[in-house]
């Protein structure tokens, strides 16, 4: 671990150093991270690949403290060591055109690293309950080619509302919606993406053991049956998932 | 200063002849293509593979999969693309691996136990069957036919008709006395005996005030059950006179040295591989060395020693 930084109440921003992985890495990847067996989690956690860096050999999380693997993390300190494995999964595909970015809350994660890379012009409209939840530091988002609109659900900060209250505007000119965020926004995206015949790629997020395909236990409901969201996405088209119960 | 012998850590499980000790429990592991390419089988005297049925299971609504102190839970529900695919596009690779290899069998009825084994008995490449009478998440077949001796014969009995395979079954700990179990099983013709499946239990999400798991249920597995599978493999051991794929929780050589001495003939590895892919290996050379220090020269010296001394 290269740094280990606090950006938000419950958030932190982790550099590790993980050259192999650093270069291979695509936008829309993740990787597994083994805590350490004294620390008494035993499965490894995923977690998006938020920023990739080939020259320097170096990978950054974005994550919220939510439960005791996250709680452990976040008191790591630099020079840690622990075991990664990656990059994993389905990346998302490379933006052909003018493209949409639609980030709600921690679905931050997986698109600054697709914002990072962009070669076409893109909005990325990044939306958080308040100012504090907008975590993602504005110096991660300095791609010229990206346009960022910030928004918060209180007002806190920018305008007031989430990010699905002003796409509307933006998808005349979209080609493809990339979204990652809470089921029932990535829900509305898909309706969206169906009803202006817009190409949407939606990043999911399942509770994972194996990270690779075997153990079955990641899955989510789609057209064509359960899929394995570590293997088979975590981006998948929009028109293959199946939303509600 | 004597000389160390190189131990010898082959088996004869059931008729099946490993390599080593180590086989891959039923379920973290797949159809092997995933792990093959991040461990090494190589160190495996078998895998056994995911449970397949007659016609494809889609498995438990999501999420399937929850962490506990010590281990963990799911609730997979036995999803496969049934037979006929395990036949055409699984078995091909399967047969490839440097490892011995064990099919998992599972159904709704008896009936289709029996269609299964009967259909892997004519495939070649397969060195035995597991018939998996103890899956806690499914509403038929699985544990139902498992926690009953009657049925438990029947069902044994039906498949021992269909093959001459080496047929191991895959016992519940869920159950009140498993040496009834185990010794009905015996009885309808079984070669073998694993144990334990997983234990049943649930979590429950205090936020949103419902059961975690999609499917309520779940079962338990990891280090957190290991004390429990070592008891319940002790006393499988003192009740038949087949031999004992022992599992549940294992989690070090130290772990697998126990069931050895509690009277397994063997040891499988399935939630360890989650957190440490290396396990196997990590396993495989903790045990020779213990072997090398006691001077033992065969794994079949410490079967059931535990138990012979404390008579």
């Amino acid at each position: 671990m290269i740094s280990n930084k606090k950006v938000g109440e419950h958030h932190y921003r982790l550099t590790l150093k993980a050259p192999a992985i650093a270069g291979e890495a695509k936008p829309g990847q993740f990787i597994m991270l083994y805590l350490n067996k004294q620390d008494g989690v035993l499965l490894p956690r995923p977690f998006s690949i938020y920023l990739a860096d080939k020259a320097k050999g170096e990978i950054v999380l974005l994550f919220e403290v939510r439960g005791c693997g996250t709680n452990i993390l976040a008191k790591a300190s630099e020079g840690s060591f622990f075991k990664v494995m990656g990059p994993l999964g389905r990346n998302f595909p490379n933006p052909s055109g003018q493209s949409l970015l639609l980030a709600g809350g921690m679905g931050i994660a997986p698109l600054v690293f697709l914002a990072a890379s962009a070669r076409v012009s893109m909005v990325m409209i990044y939306g958080a309950k308040t100012n504090q939840m907008l975590v993602c530091p504005p110096e991660d988002l300095i791609n010229p080619m990206v346009s960022v609109i910030r928004v918060t659900e209180d007002g806190s900060f920018g305008e007031k509302g989430t990010c699905l209250d002003f796409l509307e505007q933006y998808l005349a000119n979209t080609v493809e919606i990339y979204a990652c965020g809470p089921m029932p926004m990535l829900s509305t995206v898909a309706d969206l993406g169906k009803q202006h015949k817009i190409k949407a790629w939606l990043s999911l997020e399942e509770r994972m053991a194996c990270g690779i395909g075997a153990c079955l236990g990641c899955v989510t409901a789609t057209a064509g049956g359960y899929k394995r969201v570590c293997a088979d996405g975590p981006v998948f088209p929009a028109e293959e998932v199946s939303f509600g119960e | 200063m004597s000389k160390k012998i190189e131990p010898n850590l082959s088996v004869n499980l059931a008729g099946i002849k490993l390599k080593t000790p180590i086989v891959a429990a039923s379920g973290p592991f797949g159809y092997g293509r995933e792990y093959n390419e991040r461990s090494d089988f190589h160190y495996l005297g078998a895998l056994t593979v995911k449970g397949v049925s007659l016609d494809p299971w889609q498995g438990n609504k999501p999420p399937r999969i929850a962490e506990t102190t010590g281990g963990m839970l799911n609730a997979i529900g036995l999803q496969n693309p049934g037979l006929e695919y395990f036949l055409s596009e699984e078995l091909p690779f399967l047969k490839k691996l440097d490892t011995r290899l064990i099919v998992n069998i599972i159904g709704r009825t008896i009936e289709e136990y029996s269609t299964v084994a009967g259909k892997l008995d004519q495939a070649p490449g397969i060195d035995g069957l597991e018939i998996n009478i103890s899956c806690p998440n499914v509403s038929c077949g699985g544990i139902t036919l498992g926690t009953d001796p009657v049925l438990t014969a029947e069902v044994v009995g039906a498949v021992r008709e269909k093959t001459i395979l080496p047929i191991l079954v895959k016992l519940s700990p869920n159950v009140t006395d498993i040496t009834k179990i185990a010794l009905a099983a015996e009885k309808a013709g079984a070669d073998g005996i694993s144990l334990i499946n997983t234990v049943t239990g649930m979590l429950i999400d205090t936020k949103k005030k419902k059961p975690l798991l999609g499917n309520t249920f779940g079962g338990l597995s990891g280090p957190a059950v290991m004390p429990l599978a070592l008891r319940m493999v002790w006393q499988v051991a003192e009740t038949v006179n087949i031999p004992i794929l022992g599992m549940g929780g294992i989690n070090s050589a130290d772990d697998a040295l126990q069931f050895i001495l509690a009277g397994a003939r063997a040891v499988a590895i399935g939630t360890g591989i989650f957190y440490d892919p290396h396990l196997p290996v990590t396993i495989l050379s903790g045990m020779r060395s213990y072997m090398i220090e006691g001077g033992y020269a065969s794994l079949g010296q410490l079967e059931g020693a535990a138990r012979k001394e404390s008579y």
